[in-house]
């Protein structure tokens, strides 16, 4: 825990990782590793999107998505920086089945001084058969604390 | 939805605020729906429980995906007087302002109603409809 960048992955866990949003659908974060994040969705009555069948809204999906990959972007830098989702594509592989958790891994893929790149998948039983694949890309809006551009680790 | 149903029996539009109201991801965003002559507008109050960033503080980007998901939804439901919902296919969101703690609106068109899938835009804006905060393109598949 001495290494800084360690310290800082951990209080994003903790931190960035509770928003109010996922605190709110009972959402929570799993591990975060310099650039990797996991997030864990019990199944409630609360992220419903369909009433007849008990499916998701995909809105829910896209939340938690969005949330793994910001915290993926969070976690690959050397130190604090702010930043701002420019866009986020979601492709639905296929329904979420009612009454099983949703699981979410997000990965940063490339920081640049500028820009973020971001992937996460949702799935349920395998991570290879996947209820949706994420991409985001991400613009800094500040440096970081030091003043030097974001790096990643 | 057995709502959907009864309109479409009835011969009349879905009473599309029931209808979200209905949904309960929908009533936890707090997303209600207002009709002015031809046009349909969703309206999402602001809730400390939207929020994402508590610095700003600032919505959380899924639930303005979520808004805009729901509008594209709600207007594909509203215009083709379906019995059930569209499945999302893939959608977009363009990020464009922060979305601060306000009361957010959100409006969507049919950019092509195909006999399978749609493709809809939608916008998301707060206190100025000419300055959206966010916009999304998307294809659903019809029901």
């Amino acid at each position: 825990m001495s290494d800084p960048s360690e310290i800082w992955r951990q209080s994003l866990a903790m931190g960035m990782g509770r928003t109010p949003f996922v605190n709110g659908l009972d959402g929570e974060v799993v591990e975060v590793r310099a650039g990797w994040a996991k997030m864990r969705l019990p199944y409630s009555d609360k992220i419903v999107g369909n009433p007849d069948t008990g499916v998701a809204h995909g809105g829910v999906i896209t939340g938690f998505l969005d949330q793994c990959c910001g915290m993926a972007v969070g976690s690959a830098l050397r130190e604090p920086a702010s930043f701002a989702t420019l866009d986020l594509r979601i492709d639905y592989m296929k329904p979420a089945r009612p009454g099983a958790d949703l699981l979410f891994e997000g990965e940063c893929v490339k920081v640049t001084h500028e820009i973020a790149f971001a992937r996460a998948r949702a799935y349920q039983d395998s991570i290879d058969d996947p209820v949706a694949i994420a991409t985001g890309t991400f613009m800094f809006t500040s440096t970081g604390g030091a003043g030097m551009p974001a790096k990643m680790v | 939805m057995e709502l959907l149903v009864r309109a479409a029996n009835d011969g009349v539009a879905p009473d599309m605020d029931a209808l979200l109201a209905a949904v309960p991801y929908c009533a936890w965003l707090g997303v209600r729906a207002h009709i002015a002559g031809a046009a349909l507008t969703l309206e999402m109050p602001f809730d400390a429980k939207l929020v994402g960033n508590q610095m700003i503080p600032a919505i959380h980007g899924g639930v303005i995906g979520s808004l805009l998901e729901t509008a594209a939804i709600a207007q594909t439901v509203w215009e083709n007087r379906s019995l059930a919902f569209p499945k999302p296919v893939d959608i977009t969101i363009d990020y464009l302002r922060t979305g601060r703690a306000m009361t957010s609106y959100a409006s969507a068109r049919l950019a092509r109603q195909g006999r399978r899938v749609v493709n809809v835009h939608a916008q998301m804006w707060q206190d100025d409809a000419a300055k959206p905060i966010a916009a999304l393109r998307g294809h659903f598949l019809l029901p």
